[in-house]
């Protein structure tokens, strides 16, 4: 017992150290958020000159540069090409970044609350309460929803994906019960997939039994921002806002719960609150962006992950930079989907999901552990 | 200083703690010992409010009982016996998450809070790799990260469950070294579950020995740790020495199998 003098690395303080230099952090920090708000504004300028029909693409930039206060620039770009322009590529490039930017920030948070990489914001039941919800609606017909004041296809969409939703909740928080924290979010996920499975045999039986409709129905599963207008812009703006301010308020509460729900619970985390909290915002504004575009798939799962790769795991910054690489990651995949088989139209949902799903397949060769 | 009354924990209709009455002194170590599912972890579980339990539990004469997990978190500290480590997260946003509960909801870490985070990452020599992430860290580096989270939170009773059954002998002794002398510095109470008794006996003011839920031996190490008891309670062989210059209580493994408990050979 008396030969324990070098056992003894671990004493306290005595060799210099390297303070964390916070202000360093910061910088960093602000770089990322810069190189991706540059990014964004790139991609709006890519999705509105780009398409099938209007202006040459250089005299786009110019044209809108024209529409800033102060600035008098001569594009060349008629009444009827502005049009174009304005009324059909910019609520469809804007409405893309909302979508995309919505379900990416959604699904890093989805992929933080319940420390599980392969998560996407559907998890719950979102998709497939929205699959349905649309297809119950699209029975009616479109004949006779025309002349509707408002289309019921996307508040079908919004209401049951909120709905299927709450049902997970509600099941999965009765089975956990007084059981211990860790096995709530577990419970949580499963009761996810048991109402998914639920939700999507009614979608089935309701299409048997509407085959006529099978094609709408498909067209508006894959996922489209071809029909975008202004009034979807200006519909799913609001909820947009308010989820991703929630989602940013909570990156702290995130990246608390990487050390699991347990620990987060040591550390003072109410964690079945701030997990309700963190899904309701999710789920509404994916909820929201789907009842319009439709399911666009893999952007929530995967372009959290490339900026995990890129920028780091912390979620002040994985949150933001999801929102704004999301965002113009659909603009872009939306712009192939005018162009490939014009006129005819390439749904978004095609595209995403043929540069996603082999990026999720590198994803599993090469990443480790969340 | 830890007080417990009646402190029971059911797992459905398993009893994983009889009611457990006991008093943990301000600046005391305590260590709790006992084989496998005797209940060491239950009770740790239970102060950390992690299971449901019924009875009593308070510190510095406030109880734990229906408190927020935040004004827990200021009173206890609590180290897993296996730590989720997110591997991709830099050392000192690690210890950083230790200040969570001085944070307000929607707050920023605050000066003082990343103040706190230097001097603990000062005082456990971590500083050559702070800005590395926990992946990149070797075990016994990593205990002390763990460690050094649970001293950011600046709680008076820290508990460490079974801190070094990860760790080789050099690094369990190093660890234990490191608590001893925090203990010491900070004036922690200390309540820990202990795999080696030889180790539990050495670093402890004293120790609970636990079977099956109930407490059967509780005391100074020599005291609690008898050859005959650990033949009862672990049904293992062994002779236990005491050191004659320091009364360090050295237990030895022998071969052979131990009597059971109704007092028959264990057949192979």
């Amino acid at each position: 017992m008396a030969s324990t003098v070098d056992a003894q690395s671990g004493r306290l303080g005595s060799s210099p150290t390297r303070p964390p230099d916070h202000a360093e952090e910061r910088r960093g920090d602000l770089r990322w958020f810069v190189g991706g708000g540059l990014l964004l504004v790139a991609a709006v300028l890519i999705g509105a000159s780009i398409g099938p029909a209007g202006p040459d693409w250089w005299r786009v930039p110019l044209a809108l540069l024209d529409r800033l206060p102060l600035i008098s620039i001569d594009s060349g770009v008629t009444e009827s090409q502005w049009a174009i322009v304005w009324k059909i590529r910019m609520p469809r490039v804007l409405l893309g970044a909302l979508v995309g930017g919505m379900l990416s920030i959604a699904g890093a948070s989805y992929q933080g609350v319940f420390r599980n990489p392969l998560v996407d914001p559907y998890l719950l039941g979102a998709a497939a309460g929205a699959g349905l919800g649309a297809t119950i609606a699209l029975t009616i017909g479109r004949a006779e929803t025309a002349t509707w004041p408002i289309d019921p296809v996307p508040v079908a969409a919004f209401v049951v994906a909120v709905v299927t939703v709450m049902t997970t909740y509600v099941v999965g928080a009765a089975f956990s019960g007084s059981r211990s924290i860790a096995s709530a979010g577990v419970t949580l996920v499963l009761a996810g997939v048991a109402v998914v499975s639920f939700t999507s045999a009614i979608q089935t039986f309701v299409l048997l039994r509407n085959v006529e409709i099978v094609r709408e129905v498909f067209r508006w599963i894959i996922g489209s921002l071809s029909r975008a207008t202004w009034d979807d812009v200006w519909l799913v703006l609001p909820y947009v806002v308010i989820s991703t301010v929630v989602l940013l308020l909570h990156r702290r509460h995130l990246d608390a719960f990487r050390v699991g729900d347990e620990e987060a619970a040591t550390l003072g985390v109410d964690v079945r609150r701030t997990r309700l909290v963190i899904v309701v915002a999710a789920t509404l504004g994916t909820a929201a962006v789907v009842s319009v575009s439709g399911l666009i798939g893999f952007v929530g799962l995967v372009v959290p992950h490339v900026v995990r790769l890129l920028a780091g795991a912390a979620n002040r910054r994985v949150l933001p930079l999801s929102l704004m690489g999301g965002a113009a990651f659909l603009i872009l995949a939306d712009v192939p989907g005018r162009m490939l088989a014009r006129p005819a139209e390439t749904p978004i949902g095609v595209v995403t999901a043929f540069i996603g799903a082999p990026f999720f397949i590198y994803l599993l060769r090469t990443r480790r552990v969340m | 200083m830890i007080e417990l009354r009646d402190v029971t924990v059911d797992y459905g209709d398993r009893r994983a703690l009889a009611p457990f009455d006991g008093s943990v002194r301000s600046g005391e170590w305590v260590g709790v010992v006992g084989p496998n599912g005797a209940g060491k972890s239950s009770l740790l579980r239970a102060i950390a409010g992690l299971v449901e339990h019924a009875g009593d539990i308070a510190v510095d004469g406030r109880s734990l009982v229906g408190a927020r997990e935040r004004d827990r978190a200021v009173k206890v500290a609590y180290v897993a016996q296996e730590p989720v480590i997110p591997y991709d997260m830099p050392v000192v946003d690690y210890v950083l998450l230790g200040r969570t509960p001085y944070i307000s909801y929607f707050g920023s870490p605050s000066t003082e809070d990343r103040a706190v985070v230097s001097e603990v990452i000062d005082r456990l020599r971590l500083g050559s790799f702070a800005r590395r992430l926990l992946g990149e860290l070797s075990g016994g580096e990593r205990q002390r990260v763990v460690l050094a989270r649970a001293l950011a939170q600046q709680a008076p009773v820290l508990l460490l469950d079974e801190p070094t059954s990860a760790l080789d002998i050099g690094h369990q002794q190093q660890a234990l070294e490191l608590v001893a002398e925090l203990r010491e510095h900070q004036r922690l109470t200390v309540l820990s579950a202990l795999h080696d008794l030889t180790l539990a006996g050495i670093y402890t003011d004293r120790l609970v020995m636990l079977d099956r839920g109930e407490v059967v031996a509780s005391g100074a190490a020599a005291d609690v740790i008898t050859a005959e008891r650990l033949g009862e309670v672990y049904e293992v062989c062994v002779t236990v020495d005491i050191d004659p210059e320091d009364g360090a209580v050295i237990v030895v493994p022998r071969r052979g199998f131990p009597a059971d408990r109704d007092g028959r050979e264990v057949a192979p």
